[in-house]
């Protein structure tokens, strides 16, 4: 079985030194490889080529630090069903979904053969939310409540599908796409790169840092540019996004169970944090810092200033709250061992970021496949064994500590210099592929860009962490109360479109 | 004379003790927080508003805040304020008090089961089974007071009562300490129920509450309001008739006790998972017996 091995550092791959190989070998090298737990598949998608569909996998090894990629083909109107690799594998079943729902192509014994996100170019237009076909269980002691499309706080639509025993769940089912807005074929349509970031960074709104980093990565790695100095703002504001989201859900899962204190501290100090942002670069939540080729908004010795006495301030405050909640009788009531995903249910259904890390798989792409600023220093991950809300909640209150001790570390010994403005005009190298690879805050952010002959954008493929994560939630809750979905929910705080797109 | 001044306070506690848990929260939070009317204005606003009703809810569902309301207003009119005298009181009233307020549950568990909707019919089974497992607490509670005196009516015990022996102090107190955790319970307060969660999947009182708007919400507000500051006095009326047995003295403690308490917990503590509020309500009842056999133990002794 042929890859092109490549890593997270190395320039674009030309399409035609990318190996095409039978879908019987791709099927039985994955069978083997997805066994162990340091593969995991990073995108698989399908595209049209010629009147063929020519199906790209990007597969990472997280312990050689490579990226592998590999292709197969078959013709457009073939009718054969590919062997289901989910059926082995259930970290398969969103990118086998997506490319059913886009291509009407069958994958012989798929067993949770459903729609993934009604995108409006999907193959079978009688498909649609509202027939929606959810699992049911018959029985006279169960019932179901359904939860959404509508929910009654402030946050995005997803329809929750719960089968309960009593106040016992027996099964959670997920239904997503109600927020999809075509953002994949956005990129494709528009030749303006400047649109093009924007179109990253409204992705998913509390990942705009982390999106718009990704497309950055994948435009420069068809362009050839690096600047240490752009890598190391671009990580500085990385790690002030996940400081940020990682107090916010603190507070969250305070709320959650009713408790006041946690609730107004980590309020009061998310918006410190995101001021900070605010105050580097007009947008709190990191709009208009991230730009390919350069940047508009360069880090003075003023602004270093401000981020590090702010930084220093919310991890002295931060640390407090972490000892509060770690001591307080109530909140572990209430968070340890609810919501269990063991680690080897959360590597097959191929977890990824702080909640993998959570179950104890380590998957962290700062360690892993080492971009940017990191590739200076060895990541060291926070992974925590136990799987539950709790220790969810412990990976968060680390993470927020290291991500400050990375902020402190790297700006305390930057020196500015000049840097180059944004380039919006650069040619893309033509007929090559680009992974954009980073950690979010949430978890691994995979971009693919395929340029055409002329060097434009020709397919733009987005995957945010949430994808393989919703199904981690499904199964945290059950045999759980169903009053405790909430808070399983929160420890988890998944993108509805970052999925949806 | 009495009668009126007795039902005017118990209002008064009644529209004070939102107040007071709203600032006493707010203190904790180092916020700056809702102004001390501010739940008023909030029903004053929904008072003056129409309803919405779901198509597939029946006559059941309109007439239930009225029920509800009206079960809570008689309850009330029967709390006697320390050494004032109630409107309604007559033998027994201690028993028809318990299931007037159980009358008032029933009304709005059934009306949430009209509405067929899932939450509400999870909110429902919630709110019967509490309901049904805090009834021995309150049923001990009342007979702990009744053990001493004989009286089984609230202005006949307390008015008996606080004459008795210092030895009594401590079952008075204690009592006084069932009621407020009975409060906690029966006003749907942390840990027992949140009344701040918009989770309706975690919900209990709010959650059968969905359904309801404008003057009906307004109603329920209301009668949630007086159920406090019934259980509320109650503990009050114990407390002073161990020292100061007067009307100054108890609406001011009664304010205090429940307001200030349940701001504390409430901002302090997480709640309790689901699952274990079940024990915490049977603790309750545990706790009442307990009272109760303390009390006879010493009323044996004493022999009075």
């Amino acid at each position: 079985m042929k890859y092109y091995i490549t890593d997270n550092c190395a320039t674009a791959v030309e399409l035609k030194d990318i190996p095409e190989v039978e879908y019987a070998a791709l099927y039985e090298d994955l069978k083997e490889r997805l066994q162990e737990e340091h593969y995991h598949v990073a995108h698989y998608f399908a595209r049209t080529e010629e009147n063929r569909l020519k199906f790209y996998l990007i597969l990472l090894d997280d312990k050689e630090q490579k990226i592998m990629i590999s292709s197969f083909a078959m013709e457009y109107y073939d009718d054969i069903a590919l062997p289901s690799l989910t059926a082995l594998h259930p970290q398969m079943h969103p990118f086998e979904r997506e490319i059913t729902e886009l291509y009407n192509v069958e994958f012989d014994s798929m067993p949770w053969n459903k729609p993934l996100r009604f995108p409006y170019n999907r193959r079978n237009r009688n498909s649609t939310m509202d027939n929606y076909p959810f699992y049911t269980i018959e029985g006279e002691s169960l019932h179901e409540v359904n939860v959404g499309p509508i929910h009654a706080g402030i946050i995005e639509p997803g329809a929750f599908r719960f089968i309960c025993n009593g106040e016992n769940v027996l099964h959670l089912e997920i239904a997503l796409g109600y927020q999809h807005r075509g953002v994949e074929n956005e990129f494709c349509s528009t030749n303006n790169r400047l649109r093009q970031t924007l179109l990253a960074e409204s992705i998913a709104g509390d990942s705009a840092v982390s999106h718009a980093v990704a497309f950055s990565y994948a435009m420069e790695k068809l362009t050839h540019r690096v600047d240490k100095n752009l890598d190391l703002e671009r990580t500085v504001a990385l790690e002030l996004e996940r400081m940020a989201m990682h107090i916010a859900d603190t507070g969250a899962l305070c709320t959650d169970v009713g408790y006041q204190l946690g609730q107004v501290a980590c309020e009061a100090l998310r918006t410190v944090t995101i001021n900070t942002t605010q105050a580097w670069c007009g947008n709190r939540f990191g709009k208009g810092l991230i730009r390919p080729d350069g940047t508009n908004k360069p880090l003075t010795s003023e602004k270093i200033v401000m981020i590090l006495s702010n930084v220093k301030d919310v991890r002295r405050r931060y640390n407090e709250v972490r000892e509060d909640i770690k001591s307080s009788p109530t909140l572990l009531a209430r968070f340890e061992q609810c919501g269990l995903v063991p680690k080897a249910e959360m590597a097959r259904i191929g977890g990824v970021g702080m909640a993998a890390r959570a179950s104890g798989v380590k998957r962290d792409i700062r360690s892993s496949h080492p971009y940017g600023a990191y590739l200076d220093t060895k990541h060291e991950s926070v992974v925590k064994r136990q799987g539950d809300v709790m220790a969810r909640l412990m990976v968060r209150c680390k993470e927020v500590l290291q991500s400050a001790d990375n902020i402190i570390r790297l700006l305390s010994a930057y020196t500015p210099a000049v840097e180059a403005r944004p380039d919006y005009d650069s040619p893309l190298k033509a007929e090559s592929l680009a992974v954009g690879l980073i950690e979010g805050w949430r978890g691994e952010i995979c971009h693919v860009a395929i340029t055409d002959k002329e060097g434009n954008i020709e397919t733009y493929k987005v995957k945010d962490p949430s994808l393989h994560n919703w199904l981690g939630l499904a199964i945290a809750v059950r045999s759980e109360g169903i009053s405790d979905f909430p808070i399983n929910n929160k420890s988890f705080n998944l993108s509805y479109c970052g999925h949806d797109l | 004379m009495a009668i009126v001044l007795n039902t005017i306070l118990i209002i008064v506690t009644a529209l004070a003790i939102p107040g007071v848990i709203n600032r006493t929260r707010a203190l904790l939070a180092g916020r700056k927080g809702l102004p001390f009317t501010q739940h008023l204005r909030n029903v004053n606003v929904l008072l003056r508003k129409g309803a919405v009703y779901s198509t597939t809810t029946t006559a059941l569902f309109r007439i239930a805040p009225a029920i509800y309301l009206g079960a809570a207003i008689v309850a009330t009119l029967m709390i006697p304020v320390a050494d004032l005298y109630p409107l309604i009181s007559f033998e027994g009233d201690v028993i028809c008090f318990a299931y007037t307020l159980a009358l008032a549950r029933m009304a709005i568990i059934l009306a949430a089961m009209d509405t067929g909707s899932s939450f509400e019919g999870m909110g429902a089974a919630r709110e019967a089974l509490y309901g049904a497992l805090i009834e021995p607490a309150l049923m001990i509670g009342f007979a702990t007071l009744a053990l001493f005196c004989g009286y089984t009516s609230f202005a006949d015990i307390f008015e008996h009562e606080q004459s008795f022996d210092l030895h009594l102090t401590i079952v008075m107190l204690l009592t006084a300490f069932l009621f407020v955790k009975i409060t906690f319970v029966e006003s749907g307060r942390v840990p027992v129920d949140d009344p701040r969660t918009h989770l309706e999947l975690t919900m209990i009182h709010e959650v059968m509450c969905l359904d309801y708007s404008g003057i009906d919400m307004g109603m329920i507000h209301i009668a949630g309001w007086l159920k406090t500051a019934c259980f509320s006095m109650i503990a009050a009326n114990a407390v002073t008739a161990t020292c100061c047995f007067h009307w100054w003295c108890a609406v001011p403690l009664a304010i205090l006790l429940t307001g200030v308490s349940v701001g504390v917990v409430e901002s302090t503590q997480a709640r309790n998972k689901l699952v274990r509020n079940t024990t915490f309500i049977v603790t309750i009842s545990a706790l009442a017996a307990l009272i109760f056999f303390i009390g006879y133990l010493l009323k044996l002794n004493i022999n009075i």
